[in-house]
């Protein structure tokens, strides 16, 4: 992969180090527990993990400011807890209870905050390119200063409405963030049966929009890309797109054999690049933390998700005559 | 041989237009490709060449002379040699018309028999929108959504304007004319040729808190941003549990023109009016033109507005008062009968009035209902007009199958099926991609002569 390594490391301190350590769990014990609630018949239709990818918006997180907006496709979950979204209510949506997001009207694809800035959850793949372009149009508009990450995979990359997107908005500078999130694999075919270019990133050349490679199972090479891709923007420069290479380790969706990849090749990555690992062996080596203090913060951890999985079981089923609301303001 | 210049067709639906300026005088040589005149349609003012060479023989028509009809001799090109004495040339009075007409006028198709004229005045007995007494303007529907726009994005900051050509070009059909000037390029936004962007943009800058309208050139292309339209734009507030949707406003012409062919020739109505969380509105008249847009630039739902291009340069009274609006949802009575209800919207109410007139010359008086709005749409006015006529004809442009008609027959079955005294008829534009040729294209139409023998057949007579 050529991708930008992480040089240098003197502005993340030991606590934001811990915070992003800890984030990465909470995404991934979610999703762990998600796939379990799958398999249990408790959450139903579509449901795309986000297991290995959590460094991706945790690094990206830490670049954004209280304001700065977020949207993404239907491989939601990672993106809503590390908005600051409660479990509870991410994982009863899972589940279709009124006590979701979406009072179990949107489900696992369909998710949004107005509180926490963030704008979904879509479901049709790249949809939400010009969605997000539109939300910085509108802080544009407002002269807010805010700034839209706008998530995407390698497989939604070829939709030409990115295209579309990526023109009009190097055109009219809109302070947007294009986020590829390559995890290789656009459903079931690789990024080298689907995609002409090996680097993504490098289609922005063609509309004047600057960006680079990141490395996605590297926490803080995604902080440190942010912030210059937040800066960018922000500094009323236009769009920047950052092509994040990463991997899930699970498959498309709950439904997906994943027989288009080895046994090996995901062990592969679980081992030699796995995201969380990484803190954590920076941590314990920087002596930032002992492996008790990374105990209790697995512990409270699978607490939380403990407690959202019994919300989301406990929370009842939305009332009857909830079909008939919110069609119309 | 003397040659007689005509007013030129300068667009599909261009039936007349003021001849601006003369670039030319009587005795001038010019040459083919010279630029004589400079002539107003309802779109633009166009330059108009020469197409054979010769001699200005005579202007037949003073510049600034308005409504000059299409195919009226303007000049008269002579040859080497020939006098302008010896030519004999009238205009024909049926090629101009006074402009400052205060009669209400609807005037025909470009397809309908010259003969079959609408009276100047047709009474409306549900009343206009406005109270008693409120002075009327003749304005065209043109203007008139224009002047909505205007008015909508004068109190409202968050209002915006974004398509193809709705700035710098003052629009493709001139229906933002002056808007770029008025509010500048902050507010009226030209957009590349990139429909499904622009429309998923605007979607995404309606979330984030401004109530954009987002013209289509014409409703065809909307088909490319159909995702954003249903997936997006229609289904997010309910997606969301009530915490965000789009409120705004995707416009433009809808349905056929006039020789476009099949790709720039479909009315849309049925495909919109089918989405929950969309509304629907498909004006007729100018006043509902404007009283509709502004409902729907207010309204915090996403609003599909379906316009006519022949339609925007008919006139129609239009109140002077602040404020006019007209509701989503409510019919409009044009004419009221009792021997059949004819229900339409649209263009196809230029059809349901038509054929109301031509029946009186049977002694069938109709009642003729304008939907004015397809979703929601008025069924409480349809169902009371039915139980009083005990027949229905119902008229649309749309192909049949799953047209707007035969929703409404079955609703009318279900609400009113023991006041029927005749099947509901449905009459639609035909089944088939709309032909380019002009008699096949005047027979893939719906007529107000299909609505005659429809309301016939209901009516046994």
């Amino acid at each position: 992969m050529a991708v930008r390594k992480s040089t240098s490391k003197p502005n993340i301190s030991p606590d934001e180090l811990l915070k992003y350590y800890k984030d990465m769990l909470m995404i991934r014990r979610f999703e762990e527990k998600a796939g379990q609630l799958y398999g249990m018949g408790l959450i139903g239709g579509f449901c795309h993990l986000y297991i290995g990818q959590e460094a991706v918006v945790v690094g990206l997180e830490a670049a954004a400011e209280e304001g700065d907006k977020r949207i993404t496709s239907y491989r939601d979950h990672g993106h809503m807890l590390a908005a600051g979204m409660n479990p509870d209510g991410v994982m009863a949506e899972l589940t279709g209870r009124v006590g979701g997001y979406s009072k179990g009207k949107g489900g696992s694809m369909h998710m949004f905050s107005k509180e926490k800035h963030f704008y979904g959850g879509h479901g049709i793949v790249a949809a939400q390119v010009p969605l997000g372009a539109g939300l910085a149009f509108a802080d544009l508009y407002k002269e807010n200063g805010r700034v839209t990450f706008t998530y995407f995979g390698d497989g939604a990359a070829n939709q030409g409405q990115v295209y579309e997107t990526f023109n009009m908005a190097a055109l009219w500078e809109l302070p947007v963030i294009f986020v590829i999130e390559n995890n290789q694999y656009a459903m079931g075919t690789s990024q080298r049966r689907s995609t002409s270019s090996p680097d993504i990133y490098t289609r922005g050349a063609a509309f004047g929009i600057p960006g680079e490679a990141v490395d996605g199972m590297d926490v803080l090479s995604v902080k440190e890309a942010g912030d210059r891709a937040v800066n960018h923007c922000r500094s009323g420069k236009g769009p920047y797109i950052l092509e994040v290479k990463t991997y899930r380790y699970r498959g498309h969706s709950m439904s997906d054999p994943a027989k288009y990849r080895t046994r090996e090749e995901v062990q592969k990555m679980r081992e030699e690049r796995d995201a969380i690992e990484h803190v954590r062996s920076l941590l314990l080596t920087g002596k930032h933390a002992s492996e008790d203090d990374l105990k209790a913060i697995d512990k409270e951890v699978k607490a939380i998700v403990n407690a959202s999985a019994d919300f989301a079981k406990e929370s009842p089923e939305p009332d009857l005559d909830e079909l008939w609301t919110d069609i119309y303001a | 041989m003397a040659i007689q210049i005509l007013m030129p067709a300068l667009s599909p639906t261009m039936e007349e237009g003021t001849l601006a300026k003369w670039l030319v005088k009587e005795g001038d040589t010019v040459a083919s490709g010279d630029i004589i005149a400079e002539i107003e349609t309802d779109k633009a003012t166009m330059e108009f060449e020469a197409v054979d060479d010769g001699i200005i023989g005579k202007l037949l028509i003073a510049e600034g002379t308005e409504a000059v009809q299409v195919n009226a001799p303007i000049a008269v090109l002579l040859e080497e040699g020939e006098s302008s004495d010896t030519m004999d040339i009238d205009v024909p009075a049926v090629f101009t018309r006074p402009v400052s007409s205060q009669v209400s006028k609807i005037e025909l198709a470009p397809s309908a028999p010259a003969s079959a004229t609408i009276p100047a005045i047709i009474s409306v007995p549900s009343g206009p929108d406005w109270p008693d007494e409120t002075p009327v303007k003749q304005q065209s529907v043109r203007e008139a959504l224009r002047d909505a726009m205007i008015e909508e994005m004068t109190s409202d900051p968050t209002v915006y304007l974004m398509g193809e050509e709705v700035g710098e070009y003052q629009g493709a059909y001139k229906v933002s004319q002056g808007l770029l000037e008025k509010f500048g390029n902050k507010r009226v936004i030209d957009t590349p040729i990139t429909e499904h962007g622009f429309a998923g943009i605007a979607v995404g800058a309606a979330f984030g808190g401004l109530r954009p309208i987002v013209e289509f050139m014409t409703f065809n292309f909307a088909m490319q941003a159909m995702d954003q339209i249903i997936n997006s734009a229609a289904k997010t507030l309910y997606m969301s549990g009530g915490q965000m949707g789009a409120p705004m406003v995707f416009r433009g012409p809808n349905g056929a023109a006039a020789r476009v062919g099949a790709q720039h020739s479909q009315d849309f109505a049925a495909w919109f009016a089918q989405i929950p969380g969309l509304k629907v509105a498909m004006p007729y008249s100018a006043s509902d033109a404007k009283g509709l847009l502004k409902t729907a630039i207010r309204d915090p739902n996403p609003v599909i507005f379906l316009e006519n291009e022949i339609l925007y340069g008919r006139n129609f009274d239009v109140p002077i008062m602040d404020n006019f609006t007209v509701p989503f949802g409510r019919a409009r009575i044009w004419r009221e009968g009792s021997d059949v209800t004819i229900v339409s919207f649209g263009i196809g109410m230029q059809h349901a009035l038509e054929a109301g007139e031509k029946l009186l010359a049977d002694g069938i008086v109709a009642e003729v209902i304008d939907l004015r709005t397809l979703r929601p749409i008025d069924y409480d006015t349809v169902i009371a007009s039915v139980k009083k006529t005990n027949r229905c004809v119902t008229v649309e442009e749309g192909f049949p199958v799953g047209s707007i008609g035969n929703h409404l027959s079955s609703v009318i079955m279900e609400r009113a099926f023991d006041y029927l005294d005749a099947p509901v008829i449905n009459c639609t534009g035909k089944d088939v991609p709309m032909p380019y040729a002009a008699n096949l294209e005047k027979l893939a139409l719906v007529t107000s002569d299909q609505v005659v023998a429809a309301v016939k057949s209901v009516t046994y007579r």
